[in-house]
């Protein structure tokens, strides 16, 4: 089997970082949707480890994880490198890029999944994380310098699910006044080429992510009540 | 310019002896830093801002954190003795299962260690689908890099010594050979190789330190 496959969802941020690395290096591809609901035969033969999108096939070999996707995309074509060539700058990029889904992701993730006190709190590491992204914006037009890059990729979903998400809580977590590099990159990347045609439906992300707001609060009230009444 | 390497990390680090596994092999000379984690020194804190945690690699005064991400480094910079594979496809698969290690076998085996009584029979079952995995993934290889260590096996250090220990103090079975003999094998055959027996912390210290953190732990119910 020779060519390239990228198993995704509509809504899937991390298979956007593929989509996009695709589609700046000029790569055809064919798309497979997937529903997580009902995982089709092949996303569970491709990655059998986590059974997650996105998973790239490459003459029929599959790379599944979305970061180390990229890396395999940058390492196969080399030409509209996503990486730098200084071993140092490259190391950074890693680190940045790791950070993103360890720390930045997991913070806002917390946020939008609590309310009240809670949520309060939870805004405290989300804001130190931000201000971190800030600083290593400085000087720079994105994470990669003139150019979009591997970390503007690994963080691209901060411009689309930042605003969904501020929206459906009714908080502003990256605020232009507090996070003014941080908001002019979301803006920059947002509109980029190739970037901003790839965005999916807003509407349908707000009904989707308030769907998952919602489901994920009555679990957790129902296991705090499972608790008590022990 | 003389080239100066050094690393900040602690003895009884997993993720900072991987730092030095890698830069042995290669045939790095570097100068080591210990630092007492309860007491953070300011070089550490002024070269890992971010997470203030260990390995911390200086290089010419560059700070590289992150271990995964200074074994990628110090394979990209000193190229002798390859961590990673050659074939993008391969290298994939090794930063896949390194990332599996990090992100599900280490969590899980480490909960199992520590998590309280009553939900220990589930957390060692998690620790086995984990162990499972990495068992199938090891076949008939000898190391999960091949015929000699490789960026994986450097990763799963842990797995090769610190559960050995933690399983001894804590009185957990996990990596048992009747349910994962060619873990076992790679196990004792990792462990016998110069490189990483002259690189692990001693046996009786790191038991030691782990049973102050029982009975602490114990004594604070």
């Amino acid at each position: 089997m020779v060519g390239v496959k990228l198993f995704r969802t509509w809504s899937s941020p991390f298979a956007l970082r593929a989509v996009w690395a695709l589609k700046i290096k000029g790569i055809d591809y064919e798309t497979i949707f997937e529903d997580l609901s009902n995982k089709s035969p092949s996303l569970l033969q491709y990655n059998p480890v986590y059974k997650k999108v996105p998973v790239l096939v490459h003459n029929g070999k599959p790379i599944a994880e979305s970061l180390i996707i990229l890396e395999y995309i940058d390492e196969t074509w080399k030409h509209a490198p996503l990486l730098p060539e200084d071993p140092h700058e490259r190391a950074t990029a890693r680190f940045w890029a790791k950070f993103g889904d360890d720390k930045v992701l997991t913070s806002i993730w917390s946020v939008f999944i609590k309310q009240g006190k809670e949520q309060e709190e939870a805004m405290v590491p989300a804001l130190e994380n931000l201000k971190f992204l800030e600083e290593e914006l400085k000087g720079k037009k994105f994470f990669g310098g003139e150019t979009i890059g591997f970390v503007d990729l690994a963080l691209g979903w901060l411009g689309n699910l930042i605003s969904i998400l501020e929206e459906i809580v009714g908080l502003k977590v990256v605020d232009g006044e507090k996070f003014p590099l941080l908001s002019a990159w979301m803006q920059d990347f947002a509109d980029a080429p190739i970037i901003k045609d790839n965005w999916p439906p807003r509407d349908r992300m707000i009904v989707k992510f308030q769907a998952l707001r919602d489901a994920t609060i009555a679990a957790a009230a129902a296991a705090a009540a499972a608790a008590t009444s022990k | 310019m003389a080239e100066e390497v050094k690393l900040i990390g602690m003895w009884g680090s997993p993720f900072s002896r991987r730092v030095e596994i890698a830069l042995k092999l290669k045939g790095v000379q570097y100068e080591y830093i210990d630092v007492d984690l309860t007491n953070k020194s300011p070089l550490l804190l002024k070269s890992n801002p971010v997470h203030k945690k260990v390995p911390v690699l200086l290089h010419n005064g560059k700070p590289i954190a992150e271990s995964l991400v200074i074994l990628e480094y110090i394979d990209e910079t000193w190229k002798a003795n390859p961590i990673l594979p050659q074939h993008p496809y391969d290298r994939a698969m090794a930063r896949f299962w390194a990332k599996y290690i990090d992100e599900k076998c280490l969590p899980a085996l480490w909960n199992a260690c520590w998590c309280e009584k009553k939900d220990r029979e589930k957390a060692v079952e998690e620790g086995n689908v984990c162990l499972k995995t990495l068992e199938n993934e090891l076949k008939d290889k000898k190391f999960f890099g091949g015929e000699s260590i490789g960026f994986v096996d450097i990763a799963a250090n842990f797995i090769g010594f610190w559960v050995g220990v933690l399983e001894d103090v804590v009185g957990v079975e996990l990596l048992t050979i009747d349910k994962f003999p060619i873990l076992c094998k790679w196990r004792d055959e990792y462990v016998g190789c110069s490189v990483i027996k002259e690189n692990l912390p001693s046996k009786e210290k790191l038991g030691a330190y782990f049973r102050t953190r029982v009975e602490s732990a114990s004594q604070s119910k």
